[in-house]
């Protein structure tokens, strides 16, 4: 067996197709999204966090996996609040009564405050739930991937692309920083440095700080070779162009009928394949003008087959199920009772936890706490 | 290798040429030193020789430059990248991946290189530059010196013949920046690659240079020659070269061991001085501030443990240490800017992190490590008559207080065109304003020029004179030796040493000024400390 096909911790050290981590979890979030059953939601979160704890890097990029899961449980408070005061009067089981304002009657239909029932707060949550699992999921493919990485395997023709989008996402982390660093100017001079007049005082140097870094970085990727190109036979430019736009063409009225449903037989169907082919054919030529080569792609080898079927079996699975048993899906709010455990689903989730197993261990020693708050504040003390 | 010839470049809008008709040629396999007054040109000159001066920045470019025989009019920059390497300023700004090992491909996969070369040249540049246990490191989780080195590291790997270096070693404490010349030491002699490397700190880089050029800034001529030569008479020159001019030297040393050798007799001749050298103490007022056992902590690194310190007025205490020791926190927390884990801190009878608004600013001033992050307004006028506004100061009041630390600037003058000098100078007049009794300094010297620094001792000094305690952060060991009565080292955020300055820098091989190491163990710290006490003599 060749090194790259062994499983495991019996694999060296190796860094697993990122295209792969973010096929699983896409997975996963199809398993979500095909759910409202809060437990199978409190298993798919938990799988996905197992996997990370065994498998995440480290690097900076380690902790998203946490900081998306706080962002799931806000957007579950914010869905519980809104549903508090909205009300509606949905079930009989009222915890309390929120004191209920009288809305002019143009907006009639609208109510706000009033009795909050049990069974509308469940709602909300479940509704909520469906939202953190998928950040959750889409967390778990940052931790293990960083994006920087998964698009270092788009297609040559989309390169310049890619470097664009990951030096777009460099830019948030960096703004953080630049807003805090303005905010900590302006308590040197006395100034307010909190609230919202200190914000606005504070946009301007930031912008100016993130612009000049741009212009810093662009210096810097163009000495260094970025846009190397081979001239390109003009037939080639031309073959390219009419098969994108032949791509763009088919694929609209594929996914335009799909929609729609006209149709939804094998017509609109093989005007999407067209599409993708004619696109791939295309990008495949329009990449012959780059000179880029790749250092050391991460391979594709059996570890990467499983990690993609463990991901995508249980999202088949999951949408069998739906169609068969919708029910066993559903996280019941009216009338109120504790959400079962569907034996299948449950197992098919489990099925997803396959990776953390079967994966070699990232290079550079496995799991760490590196993150990336405390790394910019180290960054600023270094400095 | 590298030819200028009859090179002037005019930035559009400017009514003068940054540079004007320089000739010159580097030959193969050289050190060369830039060297000049900040705003001489010295990085439109390095930008030139890849290309980004004038097709990044704009501007016009008469006359010829050419590199490996080719023509930056005709090669944009990302034609040179296989004959040219070029380090920005600050390293961070120009790393495009995260990773150290992708880095060091990234401009290889540029160029089109085939996959086996690729892998064999990482690892050659890893073991070449002793980056190989960083390999699988993120980029933003090194320390200056190894930030550096990869980025020397990220443009060597393509093997070009031409490096050109911005101030390489201006952020980094000595001991990495001795690592990252040993690393250039290498290149040049084992490779033969041509290096052109702009530096203000020639301390630190003069002995190995090949050649100096010396940029005069905006209508002088551009001069070259061997270090010795050009240092008899250079406007900037280490304080070892005005050891060797003071005491009439010849052949000039540029080295800390070519100068012991011709230091004998120097020393018998100071020898009768050396216990009028006593450093008067307890004259210093009140405490102006203290710290006992503060702990602060940033996530899971300790930045400070149990610090404890105190300094009265009139003090200036510097605080040395490598990057990373805590010497940015120490300060941080003296104005607040950090929550202490454990442990007090108080400055002027009140703890900082209490403090807001005037409070803080007319109790403790803290001027950041880079000016420009304090500076928010269009112009000079702009910036002060709001510094005014802020403290409740009659109209003017700021503007006066720059003229008397930096002269001459003029009132519609952008803040990002002054000179690093300039601007630090600003930034000074806006923390004096409230009138602070304290005032921190975080690494003053980047950037700075030898007449910018020696400007920025007096105003040091005369600040100490005023009753102020004076406490800066710093790696540059001259401007210790040259005004701290004090200095406390810190490393891994507990204090190593804290005494008067004598006792503390002499004997360090780190910290220890270049005179001092030349007549150790005689303890003179600095040229003008040896210049008075021959005065009489002579």
């Amino acid at each position: 067996m060749k090194p790259q096909h062994r499983l495991g911790a019996a694999a060296l050290p190796r860094w697993t197709h990122p295209v792969a981590w973010w096929a699983w979890a896409l997975g996963l979030v199809a398993c979500v999204s095909r759910t409202t059953n809060p437990l199978l939601h409190a298993l798919i979160v938990s799988v996905a966090g197992w996997v990370v704890a065994r498998r995440r890097p480290e690097a900076p990029w380690a902790n998203s996996f946490a900081l998306f899961c706080r962002l799931g449980i806000v957007v579950i408070a914010i869905r519980v609040v809104v549903a508090m005061i909205l009300g509606g009067g949905l079930g009989d089981h009222v915890l309390f009564t929120l004191p209920s304002i009288q809305l002019p009657d143009w907006v009639a239909g609208i109510t706000l405050g009033g009795p909050v029932t049990a069974e509308a707060l469940l709602s909300a949550l479940y509704e909520g739930a469906v939202i953190a699992a998928i950040l959750a999921c889409i967390g778990a493919a940052n931790s293990l991937a960083s994006p920087a990485r998964l698009l270092a395997t788009v297609p040559a023709a989309l390169y310049e692309v890619g470097v664009s989008i990951v030096v777009a996402l460099s830019f948030a982390p960096q703004l953080v920083a630049d807003v805090s660093r303005v905010q900590t100017a302006r308590r040197l001079r006395g100034r307010p440095h909190r609230g919202v007049r200190a914000l606005a005082g504070s946009a301007m140097p930031v912008f100016e700080g993130a612009l000049e870094r741009a212009v810093d970085l662009a210096a810097a990727m163009d000495s260094r070779g970025y846009g190397r190109t081979r001239p390109m036979k003009p037939r080639d430019q031309f073959i390219a162009r009419v098969l994108v736009l032949i791509s763009l063409i088919a694929l609209s009225i594929g996914v335009y009928a799909l929609v729609d449903g006209v149709d939804g037989s094998w017509v609109s169907w093989s005007f999407v394949a067209i599409g993708i082919i004619c696109a791939m054919v295309g990008l495949r030529i329009a990449g012959r003008r780059s000179i880029r080569t790749r250092y050391r792609p991460d391979p594709w080898a059996l570890p990467e087959w499983l990690v993609l079927l463990s991901g995508w079996i249980p999202a088949a699975l999951f949408i069998a199920v739906a169609v068969n048993d919708p029910a066993s899906l559903t996280g019941q709010t009216s009338p109120l009772q504790w959400p079962a455990l569907p034996a299948i689903p449950a197992i098919a989730v489990l099925m997803a936890a396959l990776p953390g197993i079967v994966t070699p261990l990232p290079p550079g020693g496995g799991p760490a706490s590196t993150g990336v708050a405390s790394e910019l504040r180290r960054q600023e003390v270094l400095s | 290798m590298i030819t200028f010839d009859d090179v002037s470049i005019t930035y559009s809008g400017a009514t003068q040429p940054v540079l004007s008709h320089v000739n010159l040629t580097i030959p193969e396999g050289e050190l060369v030193l830039v060297v000049g007054r900040t705003g001489s040109g010295k990085s439109t000159l390095l930008k030139c020789v890849n290309g980004l001066v004038p097709h990044f920045t704009g501007g016009t470019l008469s006359g010829r430059v050419t590199v490996a025989g080719r023509d930056t009019r005709t090669h944009p920059p990302r034609e040179l990248a296989d004959v040219v390497g070029i380090v920005p300023q600050d390293p961070m700004s120009g790393f495009v991946t995260d990773v150290v090992e992708d880095e060091l491909a990234y401009g290889m996969e540029s160029l089109g290189l085939a996959p086996d070369v690729m892998r064999r040249r990482v690892e050659e540049t890893l073991d070449l530059l002793g980056l190989a246990h960083l390999r699988n490191r993120a980029l933003m989780s090194l320390s200056g010196g190894e930030r550096q080195r990869v980025a020397i590291g990220a443009v060597l790997t393509t093997h070009p013949s031409v490096l050109v270096l911005d101030e390489p070693t201006s952020a980094l404490d000595p001991g990495a920046a001795e690592e990252v010349l040993a690393a250039l030491q290498r290149l040049v002699h084992d490779l033969g690659v041509t290096v052109l490397m702009a530096e203000h700190r020639l301390e630190r880089v003069v002995q190995y240079a090949d050649r100096v050029i010396v940029v005069g800034g905006p209508g002088e001529a551009i001069r070259m020659g061997t270090p010795d030569e050009i240092m008899i008479d250079a406007p900037v020159a280490p304080p070892v070269v005005e050891l060797g001019r003071l005491a009439g030297w010849d052949p000039l040393p540029l080295s800390v061991r070519d100068a012991r050798r011709c230091a004998a007799p120097l020393r018998e001749r100071l020898e009768p001085f050396v216990s009028d050298l006593s450093v008067a103490t307890n004259m210093y007022g009140d405490e102006a501030l203290s710290m006992s056992d503060a702990i602060v902590r940033h996530g899971h690194t300790v930045a400070l443990r149990g610090i404890s310190i105190s300094a009265q007025a009139g003090e200036i205490v510097a605080v040395m240490g490598r990057n990373g020791a805590g010497k940015s926190t120490l300060l941080g927390t003296l104005v607040g800017l950090h929550g202490l884990n454990g442990g007090s801190a108080s400055v002027g009878n009140a703890a900082p992190a209490s403090l807001r608004g005037r409070e803080l600013v007319t109790r403790v001033g803290l001027v950041p490590q880079d000016p420009t992050h304090l500076l928010v307004a269009d112009s000079v006028r702009d910036e002060c008559s709001a510094t005014d506004l802020d403290c409740g100061l009659a109209a003017g009041s700021t503007r006066r207080t720059l003229d008397r630390l930096a002269p001459g600037i003029k009132d519609d003058t952008h803040p990002r065109d002054l000179s690093e000098g300039q601007r630090l100078a600003l930034a000074l007049a806006i923390v004096l304003a409230a009138d602070p009794p304290i005032v921190l300094l975080d690494e003053p010297t980047r950037g700075l020029d030898y007449p910018a620094k020696q400007q920025l001792v007096a105003i040091l000094k005369s600040l100490a004179q005023e009753g102020r305690c004076v406490l800066l952060a710093t790696h540059d060991v001259e401007l210790a030796a040259d005004v701290a009565t004090r200095v406390i080292v810190l490393a891994d955020g507990e204090i190593v040493a804290d005494g008067p300055a004598p006792d503390v820098v002499i004997g360090s091989p780190m910290f220890a000024p270049q005179v001092s190491k030349v007549l150790s163990p005689q303890p003179w710290l600095t040229v003008a400390q040896v210049a008075r006490a021959l005065e009489p003599a002579s």
